[in-house]
């Protein structure tokens, strides 16, 4: 079963890898390209938030603010104070996993939905703190003129570069959730996920997990809003508010909870119907709302799995998460 | 006006706003005690209450009483039309679903309101006049302070009334203790979730319509006001009623007085910043009792 699966895998990273090469030979306009790589950003924000979802089963209303922290200490420290492109990143990342720990610690050592109530408060107030904390932030106008990254003489500053440099880290990050699950952290998130008490009578520290979980899925996150910042150089608190963190939410659960390969869809799917709604905005909450409810009535396994089942009609109440998570 | 006028003002301002979160508060609670999940559509009902509300007084000129309760009895109807719909019907129980459904289905009433109502904040008349009234301590109010205060008073009374002596409230206590146990001894569980839901509809437009009128009302009023709320719920201890009222008064409180005396900018991350710490710190909340559960 082992070897079976990682030989999917290899098929499906393999075709992931090829895809993203030759994709652009195919892409003429720049708008499409600008989708392409929404969907880039967005998908490694969706990979994180279902570790922390399919796996840990616990909910984060507050992705939207570790996406900001990401982008905001990129913009920051680049430039407000001259600090170099890729070393900035880093530092928000490890900043952004930091802050993740501080939330995540007390509320997941109690039994219960308290993270969600934590991230909840925590993502708004870093959101009023991105439209107030001026002199820092250049408040609600934004900050402008965030250079774009470089490596050597290589500067990625237009749609295409920016498509190679974003989807390679969602192959990068998707490789590096794949193998964390298939590892001895993976199967005990899986031992947490099937049933907690159970894990924890075996010995696995589901605390302990569930904390480095949720701060690796902002980590994810925090890469995702550099990336973002480097793009499109300039950053404003409005791309970081609440409805952000749910749309996150939104893809994670439409792709299924708790599988990898459902998060691309996921965040391809629900980014394509943005972009299909931009000229009637005021349809986008509905459609989303839509969305959501729809797939958690009827195909709480999200729409691949969902689908595949419906197809292979192994449709018991009881399998249709769990089977997703295994 | 001096020091202690203030003072006073920022207290009288903070105990309305804190009365309007203990009733959403208890609109929380009242959905988690049935099913034990967060109910995000809460906010929500604030919102079409009060558009509700505008709706029949301002545009159809109805009767400012019979408005308040066609309002009331309308979101009452969605509350439970949520309930018989999506919740009742969603293939997987999992808390965790059901808390995301909510969500999405807060998602779908929002973007209907704004469908129906525009982005524009509008104003619903008081219920009895603007002239401010001049009280002991040199703080003034507009009666409609006191129609908050009256009604939130109200409310808590019957709500009392309701849960400690009708059979239905006792059965909803009941579930609220041990829903296998409840269904048991021959209470419908099923039923107590749909009135839940009701009745936290109900509860949800009566804070959207008593606010609406010092604050103006829009499509998206409930969202801050419920999250609020929430905050109240946790501050008080969630899902328990007397702590309902206390987290929200004192949420109230230090929000008004933080926001004078302290930075108005950050006005609206008091609350959260109150949610974080009392998480943190005793995350049962001030009226819940014991430790919350460790891992």
């Amino acid at each position: 079963m082992n070897t079976l699966l990682k030989q999917k895998d290899i098929l499906g990273f393999g075709a992931l890898a090829v895809i993203i090469i030759i994709l652009p030979l195919f892409v003429e306009s720049k708008y499409y390209f600008i989708v392409l790589n929404v969907i880039g950003l967005n998908t490694i924000v969706v990979v994180g938030l279902n570790l922390l979802i399919g796996f840990a089963g616990q909910i984060s209303l507050g992705h939207a603010a570790f996406y900001g922290l990401g982008s905001y200490f990129s913009g920051i420290l680049t430039v407000n104070y001259g600090f170099p492109l890729w070393p900035a990143m880093v530092v928000g990342m490890m900043a952004t996993g930091a802050v993740a720990y501080l939330i995540g610690y007390p509320s997941l050592k109690l039994r219960g939905h308290y993270l969600v109530m934590a991230t909840l408060g925590f993502g708004i107030i870093i959101n009023i703190l991105m439209g107030e904390l001026e002199q820092f932030t250049g408040g609600h106008d934004g900050l402008m003129g965030i250079p774009p990254l470089a490596i050597g003489g290589l500067i990625f500053d237009n749609d295409l570069k920016n498509f190679y440099l974003i989807w390679s880290f969602v192959f990068l990050c998707m490789l590096a959730a794949r193998n964390l699950l298939n590892s001895r952290v993976g199967r005990a998130l899986r031992a947490i996920s099937g049933s907690e008490v159970a894990a924890n009578s075996l010995g696995v520290n589901t605390a302990d997990y569930k904390v480095k979980v949720f701060v690796l899925s902002a980590m994810f996150a925090s890469i995702s809003g550099s990336l973002y910042a480097h793009y499109i150089t300039f950053i404003s608190p409005s791309s970081y508010d609440f409805h952000y963190s749910i749309q996150v939410v939104t893809m994670v659960i439409v792709g299924g909870m708790g599988s990898l390969w459902g998060s691309l869809l996921g965040a391809g799917v629900l980014t394509c119907i943005s972009e299909a709604l931009h000229v009637a905005k005021q349809y986008h909450i509905i459609a989303y709302g839509v969305f959501l409810c729809l797939v958690l009535v009827f195909l709480p396994e999200g729409i691949l799995m969902g689908i595949i089942n419906i197809f292979l009609k192994k449709k018991t109440q009881q399998n249709i998460i769990k089977a997703n998570r295994q | 006006m001096d020091f202690s006028q203030q003072i006073a003002q920022y207290i009288v301002t903070g105990l309305t706003i804190g009365a309007i979160y203990a009733i959403v508060a208890m609109g929380f609670n009242i959905i988690h005690n049935a099913t034990g999940i967060v109910n995000f559509a809460q906010c929500e009902f604030i919102s079409l209450g009060g558009m509700f509300m505008y709706s029949l007084v301002v545009l159809f000129k109805v009767n400012l009483i019979i408005s308040f309760f066609i309002s009331m009895a309308g979101v009452a109807l969605i509350g439970a039309l949520i309930e018989i719909g999506p919740i009742r019907h969603a293939r997987s129980k999992e808390i965790i679903v059901l808390i995301f459904l909510t969500i999405g289905l807060s998602e779908v009433l929002r973007g209907t309101a704004q469908e129906v109502w525009g982005t524009d904040n509008v104003g619903v008349p008081a219920f009895s006049g603007e002239n401010p009234i001049h009280l002991l301590g040199g703080a003034t109010i507009v009666p409609q302070h006191i129609w908050i205060f009256a009604i939130t008073v109200l409310v808590m009374l019957m709500l009392h009334y309701f849960f400690k002596k009708t059979l239905m409230g006792k059965a909803m206590r009941a579930t609220a203790v041990n829903r296998r146990a409840a269904a048991l001894v021959g209470i419908s569980v099923n039923r107590i979730t749909l009135f839940s839901f009701a009745f936290s509809g109900a509860l949800g437009a009566v804070a959207g319509i008593i606010i609406a009128p010092i604050s103006t009302t829009s499509y998206d009023t409930g969202i801050m006001l419920g999250l609020k709320g929430f905050a109240a719920a946790i501050l008080g201890g969630y899902g328990n009623f007397a702590g309902a009222i206390l987290g929200g008064v004192i949420l109230g409180l230090l929000e008004s007085l933080g926001a004078g005396l302290v930075s108005s900018q950050y006005k609206d991350a008091i609350a959260f910043f109150i949610l974080l710490l009392v998480l943190f710190l005793k995350p049962t909340g001030i009226m819940g009792y014991g430790e919350a559960e460790r891992v």
